[in-house]
């Protein structure tokens, strides 16, 4: 049997993208695969009895060392802010390529806890910063100094002791663009090192911690046991910067989202599935439950979500112990067809992540196909002509050629970077200023204006000489000559319309790097928990596949 | 240093700041970053480029021809470059090219390389006593490595090469005769068992 791909214009949706769920082709979980042989080590802990000072962590396989150098730094607590405008953080991290010398870590020193006003090098790899979430530290730190473990109930609401405001990479502030590293094999999956620094900052936050409170009381104080340790995270808020990329990166949206619909097609056209399968399924679907019912958030989009997710996740569980038998030839396909049938889009696309836990063999020759090299692509094939390229719109976007771009509702808000941060932002066109500073992230509207050029333009006509007349849609006519070979590259909703949730694409992006416990904060956004329940480095050398479940 | 990323980001940025559309834009980013990375001058260029273009006129040449004549200004680097790899497969027929006057021809080499790698085939920029070699955009050879690429040019014949070796026949044969020492003598029983192939072709 043969199961045709998802239809783009149905998964590229925005709220559909926006229910995205983690799954075994998430970043974290790939790059914990990628490092569990690699030689872990805490190489400098030099933090004076309030926990300040240096620390250095290391990933080492033969020649290749990659150091986590950590600052941790006192701050007051009317400076601490997860928001952009903040320029002092409770720590700075860098991940350094190779052993850092005495020199790069004085450097490394006065640099890294400017983060966005300090300058790095190529020696360095990724750039981020964190907060404590000083509620739970200090309780931590407290009980541990007497000689108790924590408050679990308190622990399990906020999941981390540290929460990181922005995780940077790829030529950054100075650091190494992407070139100088892609051909290295243990990096063949994307932001595989931005991964590997909140994987490390995870452990500082417990040495630290530790550390802190044993300077306390040193007779007392007791370590933070390791099963509680396995199940804190590293919290991370972000807020717009992560929207754009996914527009501004078609080719690697694409392998992302293409990666995730191939593993579906193969898992669906699976005749018969073993025992084993099954089993695997089944108690990743149960053991997930909790990380649903343990989900916080104030927020009441949120919260609808969740309880809708809960209650067809329910309704599902139902199906498949008393209806379903897994017996019956091609199994999953069966599932999936009823899943769109039943439930929600949140739901399937849940289930869908937990359809792909028992597949290593599919899931994991896809992660290699995550990456793009982008320029390839760049390049507008010139030779092809108005009436190619009206087909491909016709074909790829059916949606937003009908989206009325005159009404004001379609054309409400505008992307722009704002001039103090250097940040990508949304606002009102009508009652905001600086929207003829747009970016030209409004794809939808402008590839409805490339169409309706193109109906009036000469079919024969060449991509050349339309161009001379055209310039200013350039940019769209790339990018539709890009979805021509790349059909998930592009979300396929109008981002600029009165009804869009910004979030829906921070959710994309981060259930591919494998974020829990969505947050939202508002909009334009949220907080999430990485790693929680993750193998410890010491742990990494044989550790549970469904981890993320079984914590 | 800067990184070529914040290289390629902040001329795009600059571009659509100095009046280019987006798509112009993100095309002269990637050439900046080219040009940086093949050693050339191109952040310095570009920025000399912009201070000069709101006081003086420079003529946009939308169609390449063989011979492009400007009678008053010069030609602005980047639209020739632009045009020039848009139109590059319309081109190539020419053979050589020629432009009278252009401005900061630096600008337009990456289009011009990146035409290169399009077509397969090397071209040949010339203009004063400076020349560049693009090959295929793997790289930029050139005479004025570490100088100053002049603000403007004259006469600038553009040539696309042919796929030609560089080397002469004579050459070659002495260098095959050489690698030749790494074969080994064939023996009849060599010829029936060593190859994998053609003894029961005919079944």
């Amino acid at each position: 049997m043969q199961v045709q791909l998802r239809d783009p214009n149905i998964i590229m949706k925005l709220s559909r993208l926006g229910s995205f769920h983690q799954s075994r082709l998430s970043f974290l979980r790939s790059f914990l695969d990628e490092f569990k042989d690699w030689e872990y080590k805490n190489d400098l802990f030099d933090l004076d009895e309030n926990g300040f000072g240096t620390a250095i962590y290391s990933f080492k396989k033969k020649e290749r060392v990659y150091s986590l150098i950590c600052f941790a730094n006192k701050i007051s607590d009317e400076e601490r802010s997860d928001r952009v405008i903040a320029t002092k953080w409770d720590a700075a991290f860098t991940l350094h390529d190779g052993i850092p010398s005495k020199r790069d870590i004085e450097r490394l020193k006065n640099e890294v806890p400017k983060q966005e006003v300090g300058r790095l090098s190529y020696k360095e790899l990724t750039l981020s910063r964190a907060n404590k979430s000083v509620r739970v530290f200090n309780h931590v730190v407290e009980s541990l100094s007497k000689g108790q473990q924590p408050d679990l109930d308190l622990l399990s609401k906020v999941g981390y002791l540290y929460r990181t405001t922005a995780v940077y990479g790829s030529g950054k502030f100075g650091l190494a663009d992407r070139f100088r590293i892609k051909n290295r094999e243990e990096i063949n999956g994307p932001f595989r090192l931005e991964m590997m620094l909140v994987y490390l900052v995870r452990q500082f936050t417990f040495d630290q911690v530790n550390h802190v409170a044993k300077f306390k009381n040193p007779k007392t104080a007791v370590k933070l046991d390791s099963s509680i340790c396995k199940n804190l995270g590293i919290g991370n808020s972000t807020g717009l910067g992560m929207a754009p990329f996914i527009v501004n990166h078609p080719t690697l949206l694409n392998n992302w989202i293409m990666s995730r619909e191939i593993a579906l097609k193969e898992i669906r056209e699976i005749k018969k599935v073993n025992e084993n399968e099954i089993k695997i399924f089944n108690n990743s679907l149960k053991n997930s439950i909790k990380n649903i019912t343990t989900w916080n958030t104030d927020s009441e989009y949120q919260l609808k979500k969740i309880n809708s997710l809960l209650n067809n996740i329910q309704k599902f569980l139902i199906f498949i112990e008393k209806e379903f038998n897994f017996e019956i030839d091609y199994p999953f396909n069966e599932i999936y067809l009823w899943l769109e049938q039943n439930t929600c889009e949140e739901c399937t696309e849940y289930v869908v992540s937990m359809m792909l836990e028992p597949f290593d063999r599919i899931v994991k020759p896809l992660i290699s196909k995550m990456s793009s090299d982008e320029d390839q692509y760049f390049t507008i094939p010139t030779y092809r002509t108005v009436e190619d390229l009206r087909n491909i719109i016709e074909k790829r976007y059916p949606d937003i050629l009908k989206i009325n771009f005159e009404k004001k509702e379609n054309n409400k808000n505008f992307w722009f970077i704002s001039k103090n941060k250097e940040e990508p932002r949304y606002a009102d066109r009508f009652e905001e200023n600086g929207s003829e500073l747009e970016q030209p992230l409004a794809i939808a509207r402008d590839i409805k204006k490339l169409y309706e050029v193109l109906l009036v333009s000469k079919n024969s006509l060449t991509i050349d000489k339309f161009l001379i007349e055209n310039s200013d849609l350039r940019h769209v006519v790339r990018r539709a000559f890009i979805i021509e070979k790349f059909p998930y590259s592009e979300i396929q909703d109008n981002t600029i319309g009165e009804e869009v949730i910004p979030i829906d694409m921070l959710r994309l992006k981060l259930s591919f790097f494998g974020a829990l416990k969505f947050d939202p904060r508002s909009d334009k956004w949220l907080r999430i928990c990485m790693f929680q329940g993750a193998p410890l480095p010491i742990d990494l050398k044989n550790f549970d596949q469904q981890w993320v479940y079984n914590s | 240093m800067k990184s070529l990323s914040e290289i390629d980001t902040t001329s795009k940025r600059a571009s659509r700041a100095a009046g280019f559309s987006w798509g112009v834009s993100e095309e002269i980013g990637k050439s900046i970053r080219l040009l940086e990375l093949f050693g050339f001058q191109g952040v310095k260029t570009l920025n000399q480029y912009y201070e000069t273009k709101p006081n003086q006129k420079f003529e946009n040449l939308n169609l390449i021809n063989e011979k492009n004549i400007s009678e008053n200004n010069s030609f602005c680097p980047i639209t020739l470059g632009v045009n020039f790899l848009d139109q590059i497969r319309s081109i190539e027929k020419f053979k050589v090219i020629t432009f009278n006057k252009v401005a900061f021809p630096l600008l337009m080499l990456p289009f011009l390389s990146r035409s290169s790698e399009i077509i397969g085939k090397k071209i040949n920029v010339k203009f004063d006593q400076i020349e560049f070699l693009l090959n295929l955009n793997v790289n930029i050879s050139s005479n004025i490595l570490n100088q100053s690429c002049p603000i403007s040019a004259e006469n600038i014949v553009v040539s696309i090469l042919e796929n030609e070796d560089n080397f002469s026949e004579q050459e070659w044969k002495s260098l095959y005769k050489l690698s030749e020492d790494t074969f080994v003598e064939e023996t009849d029983s060599l010829k029936e068992g060593a190859a994998g192939a053609g003894l029961t072709d005919n079944d």
